[in-house]
């Protein structure tokens, strides 16, 4: 097993909120507050940590990192991720707790620090190299190297403040591309520039994967996310809540995140017009119970719940599924002989789709849910975007299409399908 | 406060590395971490645990130091019709003025030295101390990108600013070797001296530069009164006169203040007067001193700068 690297014990951050009103503060004013949080907590005589005041950061935040592991960090603007990157990257200390870290940190989050507008691309490549921590020498030998990748020889002797802002960050990027740290850091910065320059990233990410470094992801890309990481926590309001598979994780982080639930039911303000309104969405398993979490051999349905306000249209119930990353996994119009291309009477109806066994994939699944009419022509009467989430889950070992696998696998839907095998020791 | 030195430590760096290399392999037998002897380590502890002075990191990034100190010379000088001269223009005009007025109006008596000579040499070692501690001052929120977004000893920030200063101070040497040769300076022995006067000077303005820096990133009201301190701290130095122009009973409150020490003796030194050995004890004694104070201070607000910046 390969040895840790970074360990993280207990980690908290506290940032006092209303104690810095503009970043910064006059003497003054120091003055007046220490006083008057003097006698704030001789009042209360306890250490005023949870006050007004007070935002922690971080909360007791523990985690290891091996080398080579691709550690995903997911959560919420907010939730304390940015904190905990810049504890690692040693530019703020923990208010309570320690990290322990061996190897040199290097982070893409600092693509572009230190450069200055008057300076040359070259001289901006040393500077900037050596703040991020590469030596002379280093930058020396890899000098050609770097101007190359970012295409820029033509330019290097121009002051950077002529560059465009595409230029710049490609000229800030090669130096930190060729940065060679043994932990990076990886954050959402990525996520600008245009597709050619993204892919450029998500390349040279792949090649220090490959050269077996210890990587500290963070991203809102969740597919990227379960595809790259080996492991991943998630934060939220500053605690570790979540650790483990990145499939796992990502889950977690969607349904407490994603707003929708197993039900929804409208009481007020109904989708729909006068002709149809939506009620009451939900998921269930084949008993008919309401489920967030369904097992992928086993069917389950999602129920919807209308009124019909006016009668005399033949009404179609629509359901489409879409996965995490925004795949429309597949669409269903309710066919059934019963009420197909009839009328309906006003009332209250509930129609349900089943959703058979080793169909879908493992991962989230957001519904929509819409009541459309086709005579005389297509109309949509309702429809409720995100209306319903649920999870599916392939536990290894089972009878599903995992069978004794246990890492993740790839395809929207996940059949359980028939394989035959010939042969023996006797035909060769 | 307990100080504590984390063993940060550079690879490349062959006695740093065996030394952690053997400490880390104590450790590293227990946790079965061998493998990882010759990597930097880093322990970050917490803000309660006291100031971590770090400084085998001063060692580990020196070539930033270097790079800073460039970097700020190159930037200064861009973009000036005139570039490094203008080092030598502000002393010498100043230098020009005050001549006229001491000697043609006031009738101050300097001793054996010509005045010119002798305000050229004050003035340029007092434009080295008082530039390096402005825009030491400044440094570091001029620098905000580089404070919140990247690691590295942030002193070296206001270093490069006396760096920088002592590059300017070099170029302003060249008029006050001239002055030297106009008037038939005795060059003696303690010519030799001039060098540490001036080092005296640069860790005089780092103390000052570090320390006011560090509280600038929290209490921007320094900014406004630094150029008014300054100039009172150059009236109550021998900038433009002598120090004898006290009686010996007020000298010691001229030589309580350590650059009184670097500005007599750096003038003995290239005007060939002897040293007043009394004064420059001060800032032999005081500078590194004050410098160690000075980092430790720094070293505590060092780590809420990217919190408060």
């Amino acid at each position: 097993m390969e040895p840790v690297v970074v360990s993280v014990e207990g980690v908290s951050k506290r940032y006092r909120i209303g104690a810095l009103p503009a970043g910064y503060d006059s003497f003054r004013e120091v003055l007046a507050r220490t006083v008057a949080a003097r006698v704030r907590r001789l009042r209360r005589g306890d250490e005023g940590d949870d006050d007004a005041t007070t935002l922690w950061a971080l909360r007791d935040v523990s985690f290891e990192v091996r080398r080579g592991e691709i550690l995903g960090i997911v959560g919420r603007n907010g939730a304390g991720k940015s904190t905990l990157l810049k504890i690692l990257s040693r530019i703020t200390r923990p208010s309570t707790g320690q990290v322990e870290i061996y190897g040199r940190v290097g982070s893409l989050l600092e693509v572009g620090t230190g450069f200055h507008p008057d300076l040359t691309g070259r001289e901006n490549v040393f500077l900037n190299g050596a703040v991020l921590g590469m030596r002379k020498a280093e930058i020396d030998a890899k000098f050609d190297e770097i101007v190359a990748f970012s295409e820029l020889e033509r330019f290097i002797e121009t002051p950077v403040k002529h560059y465009s802002s595409g230029m710049y960050v490609r000229l800030a990027f090669s130096v930190a591309a060729h940065l060679e740290p043994e932990i990076l850091i990886m954050d959402e910065v990525l996520a600008v520039g245009d597709m050619a320059f993204q892919q450029k990233c998500l390349d040279k990410m792949n090649e220090i994967r490959r050269q077996g470094r210890t990587i500290f992801f963070v991203s809102h890309n969740l597919p990227a996310i379960t595809r790259l990481c080996k492991r991943a926590v998630l934060l939220e309001k500053g605690r570790l809540v979540a650790e483990g598979q990145p499939h796992e994780v990502v889950n977690r982080y969607l349904s407490r995140s994603w707003g929708a639930g197993a039900e929804r039911a409208w009481e007020e303000k109904a989708p729909g017009n006068e002709v149809a309104r939506l009620r009451r969405v939900r998921v269930t398993d084949e008993e008919g119970a309401t489920a967030a979490v369904v097992d992928v051999r086993r069917e389950s349905r999602i129920e919807v719940t209308y009124d019909v306000l006016e009668e005399g249209h033949a009404l179609v119930p629509v359901v489409e599924l879409y996965n995490e990353e925004g795949t429309e996994v597949f669409s269903t119009h309710d066919t059934g002989a019963e009420w197909r291309r009839r009328p309906r009477p006003c009332g209250r109806y509930t129609s349900a789709v089943r959703l058979p066994g080793n169909l879908l994939a493992e991962g989230t699944l957001i519904a929509h849910v819409s009541i459309m009419s086709h005579f005389p022509s297509t109309i949509l009467h309702a429809r409720a975007a995100n209306a319903v989430a649920f999870q599916v889950l392939d536990e290894p070992g089972g009878v599903s299409a995992r069978g004794d696998y246990v890492g993740p696998m790839p395809g929207i839907v996940r059949p359980l399908l028939q394989w035959e095998t010939h042969g023996g020791n006797d035909e060769v | 406060m307990s100080l504590k030195t984390s063993e940060t430590t550079e690879g490349s760096l062959p006695t740093a590395r065996a030394a952690a290399g053997t400490a880390r392999a104590a450790a590293g037998t227990a946790r079965g971490e061998g493998s990882l002897a010759g990597l930097p380590h880093a322990l970050l502890r917490a803000e309660t645990t006291g100031v971590q002075l770090n400084l085998a990191d001063l060692w580990a990034y020196r070539e930033l130091l270097y790079f800073l100190t460039w970097r700020d010379i190159k930037v200064r000088y861009k973009q000036t019709l005139m570039g490094v001269m203008w080092v030598v223009i502000q002393p010498f005009m100043t230098m020009l003025i005050f001549t006229l007025v001491f000697t043609r109006f006031m009738k101050l008596d300097v001793g054996a030295v010509p005045y010119p000579l002798f305000a050229y040499a004050g003035l340029l070692l007092w434009t080295f101390f008082s530039v390096s501690v402005t825009s030491g001052t400044n440094s570091l929120i001029s620098n905000t990108s580089l404070v919140t977004k990247v690691y590295f000893p942030r002193a070296f920030i206001p270093a490069a600013a006396v760096g920088a200063g002592l590059v300017d101070f070099t170029v302003g040497a060249v008029p006050l070797v001239a002055l030297m040769l106009y008037y038939r300076v005795q060059v003696t022995w303690g010519l030799l001296l001039a060098p540490l006067f001036v080092i005296l000077g640069a860790l005089l303005a780092l103390s000052v530069g570090m320390v006011a820096s560090a509280l600038t990133v929290r209490y921007r009201d320094l900014r406004h009164a630094l150029p008014f301190l300054l100039q009172l701290w150059m009236f109550a130095s021998p900038v433009l006169y002598p120090s004898q122009i006290l009686g010996p009973r007020w000298r010691w409150v001229l030589a309580a203040n350590p650059l009184t020490g670097v500005l007599e003796g750096f003038r003995s030194a290239v005007a060939g007067t002897p040293f007043d050995w009394s004064l420059v004890a001060v800032p032999v004694v005081a500078a590194p001193v004050l410098v160690c104070a000075a980092f430790y201070v720094f070293r505590r607000f060092e780590d809420t700068f990217a919190d408060v910046i």
